[in-house]
């Protein structure tokens, strides 16, 4: 019978397998960061290892580093604490690292692809639950704990019982204005924050297939949310012009030699998946949430519902809950909800193409009185890139805030926060209670919503802006 | 790792479902560079609230955590696994746990147990109805007991041996050398490295 793409690459990576026991699983790169590195180094200490292999393993600081004033010290002396804990570590054990000031430096996912080292048919993981970003270039990519870190940089293994599959088929054409954000919020409030539980994603069909490398990672970013353990996409020549030239990309004979074991990547005709799910991306909309978990959302022309519609009781709570803590109540539409807040960046949206996105549609427009909006590009060589384009300039002469790569607001460890009861447009993945900051309030969106939300002050599509579009300033005036 | 084989203790029902590793143990708690003292960011915005049920005098010293559908969603956070046996929890018991959260439980020797929910409803309402009431949970039969209930539940044998003798996972894999040397001898010259040559 034949394999899906999860399996072949599974299995090109199984070390030992034994009866009643998990495979065990060569890792081909390791990602660290500041936050959930601290104790494993510690644990290596303790036992007087060793990292097995420092040419797999790469650190970069995001989570805990400042988007403002970055050449000065840290105020935090907790947040810096945590920095010069992995700075050390990464000295003793000689891990390569990019400290905040560095070129390369940025949120952990979007480093590992714009250098290149994130290929086809490798097992990547990270302490971090978005490691499943990864997918997007049909790697086997997992967000692991601190234990399992400590065991990866001992060992550059992991026990790991093998997941199921699931198929999530998406056909036809996204409307204009959807974008892959949309598609998959609309997947989590479809198939619930536990439905892709046990399951590594695959997610294939024609619709899958045209997009952009970008938006392929903010699909699989967002597997986690869906409770599964992975997301992939098989790669194609859409992934392999990506990859060509980067820094750590395959060179001559080694690249041809890489593509042609990537083309192999790909779930055989006959294989069989464990789950399946079928889209149709021509009934999709702009998506955003309403509530407190990620699958708890509706089209942006919906309202917000009533949790009494709700036949199951832990739902019918949970979503009582969720009104009671966002300040909402059932019947308004989604598009009246004003927000004070809205961030454009993470490890979701944070990529060159999100921002120019965002740009296109701030472009000679303001941003609302009392509206504050934060940008934050993925990487320093994202915020490179968007200058060199002049992006920034068309965000600070929107209004927009301009800031320094990392995290930042996504779940805000440094000091960009919401204050209690502040409600925010975010381009994150996570609208947890307090996520933003303590008793902050989150809508996720796309960067489209996120922009056209800024310019009208309340949620709103790009498709509400073209009644004003006789305002709108001409481009580089 | 402590091993465990077997609990009694009292419980803390906590009806709610969908509770991420974000309500466990707050970002903010992230900074810490160790293991331990995490205990008093447990639930750290919920017990703000004097009625919510760790706050209860009648819950103090219980160490059995009977949780809704979807514990441990979210972040990979292993410090939500810390907070909780900071706290003093030894075992949680739910209908569905997050993977990356049952992981790191089940490494950490925090033993997560899945029971049915009409059992979880029955357990809630037993602990509601008599907070001094018992549960034990027995990893070596596989089975919770307390008045009126018994359920058995599944653990793979693996996961089940190494909490059963408290083996550490590390150790384990390193008995496998030469096969990890065995696979780093024929990975293709392709692959990805850090380190430029
Ligand atoms: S951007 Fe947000 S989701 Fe991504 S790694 Fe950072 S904190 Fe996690």
């Amino acid at each position: 019978m034949g394999r899906t793409l999860a399996e072949k690459v599974w299995d090109d990576h199984v070390v030992r397998r034994a009866e009643g026991e998990p495979d065990l699983l060569f890792i081909d790169l390791h990602l660290l960061h500041e936050v959930t590195s601290p104790q494993a180094f510690d644990g290596l200490r303790k036992s007087g290892r060793q990292v097995r292999r420092l040419d797999l393993t790469i650190a970069t600081e995001d989570h805990n580093t400042p988007t403002l004033d970055i050449d000065k010290p840290i105020a935090d002396p907790v947040s810096r604490a945590q920095l010069e804990t992995l700075r050390k570590n990464c000295a003793e054990f000689g891990v390569r690292l990019h400290p905040l000031g560095d070129v390369e430096q940025g949120v952990v996912h979007v480093v590992g692809p714009q250098l290149g080292l994130t290929q086809p048919g490798t097992t990547v993981v990270c302490g971090d639950s978005h490691t499943s970003t990864h997918g997007a270039f049909g790697a086997l990519a997992f967000g692991i704990g601190t234990s399992q870190v400590e065991h990866v940089l001992a060992t550059q293994t992991l026990p790991m019982a093998r997941p199921k599959t699931m198929a999530i088929t998406v056909e036809g054409e996204l409307p204009d204005g959807v974008t892959a954000k949309d598609l998959i919020l609309a997947i989590i409030a479809k198939i619930g924050t536990g439905g892709g539980q046990g399951y590594i994603i695959e997610y294939r069909g024609s619709a899958i297939e045209k997009l952009s490398m970008e938006a392929r990672m903010t699909i699989c970013n967002m597997s986690i949310e869906a409770g599964a353990r992975a997301g992939m996409i098989a790669p194609d020549q859409t992934t392999f012009d990506y990859l060509q030239g980067r820094d750590h990309a395959p060179r001559g004979a080694d690249w041809d030699a890489a593509v042609a074991y990537w083309k192999t990547l790909r779930t055989d005709d006959d294989a069989v998946f464990d789950a399946e799910v079928f889209i149709d991306a021509a009934e999709l909309a702009p998506f955003v949430t309403w509530g407190t978990n990620p699958g708890q959302g509706a089209p942006l022309s919906a309202s917000v519902p009533d949790p009494a519609s709700y036949e199951d009781a832990s739902e019918r709570l949970a979503a009582e809950k969720a009104l009671e803590y966002m300040g909402l109540t059932a019947g308004q539409p989604l598009r009246d909800i004003k927000v004070d807040t809205v961030f454009v960046g993470s490890c979701t949206n944070g990529r060159i193409e999100d921002l120019r996105a965002a740009a296109s549609l701030l472009q000679g427009r303001k941003v609302a009185d009392g509206v504050r909006m934060l940008v934050v590009p993925g990487s320093v060589r994202v915020a490179l890139q968007a200058v060199e384009e002049g992006l920034d300039r068309v965000f600070t002469e929107a209004g927009a805030e301009w800031r320094h790569a990392g995290c930042s607001m996504c779940l805000g460890m440094n000091p960009d926060q919401l204050a209690p009861g502040e409600r925010s447009a975010s381009t994150s993945n996570r609208n947890f209670e307090g996520r933003q900051g303590k008793g902050g309030r989150t809508h996720l969106v796309s960067p489209q919503v996120a922009a056209a939300t800024a310019v009208l002050g309340h949620l709103a599509s790009p498709a509400d802006l073209t009644d004003n579009a006789a305002t709108r300033t001409p481009a580089g005036v | 790792m402590e091993a465990f084989t077997a609990h009694t203790g009292r419980a803390v029902p906590l009806r709610r479902s969908n509770v991420d590793t974000d309500q466990i143990i707050p970002a903010h708690w992230l900074k810490k560079v160790t293991r331990d003292g995490f205990e008093d960011g447990l639930f750290e915005a919920w017990r703000k609230d004097p009625e919510f049920v760790l706050n209860r005098p009648e819950r103090q010293g219980a160490t059995v955590l009977v949780a809704g559908p979807d514990f441990g969603t979210g972040s990979s956070r292993e410090h939500a696994v810390w907070a909780l046996q900071n706290y003093g929890f030894k075992t949680v018991i739910s209908s569905r746990f997050a993977d990356i959260f049952r992981g790191n439980s089940l490494k950490n020797g925090l033993l997560t147990v899945v029971l049915e929910q009409s059992v979880v409803d029955r357990l809630w309402e037993l602990t509601e109805a008599d907070p001094a009431a018992e549960i034990t949970v027995d990893l070596v039969e596989r089975k919770v007991t307390a008045e009126g209930v018994m359920a058995d539940f599944e653990l793979d044998e693996n996961a089940r041996w190494r909490l059963l003798n408290g083996l550490d996972d590390i150790s384990l894999t390193l008995q496998n050398e030469a096969d990890i040397a065995a696979y780093e001898a024929s990975r293709p010259a392709f692959k990805p490295r850090t380190l430029k040559a």
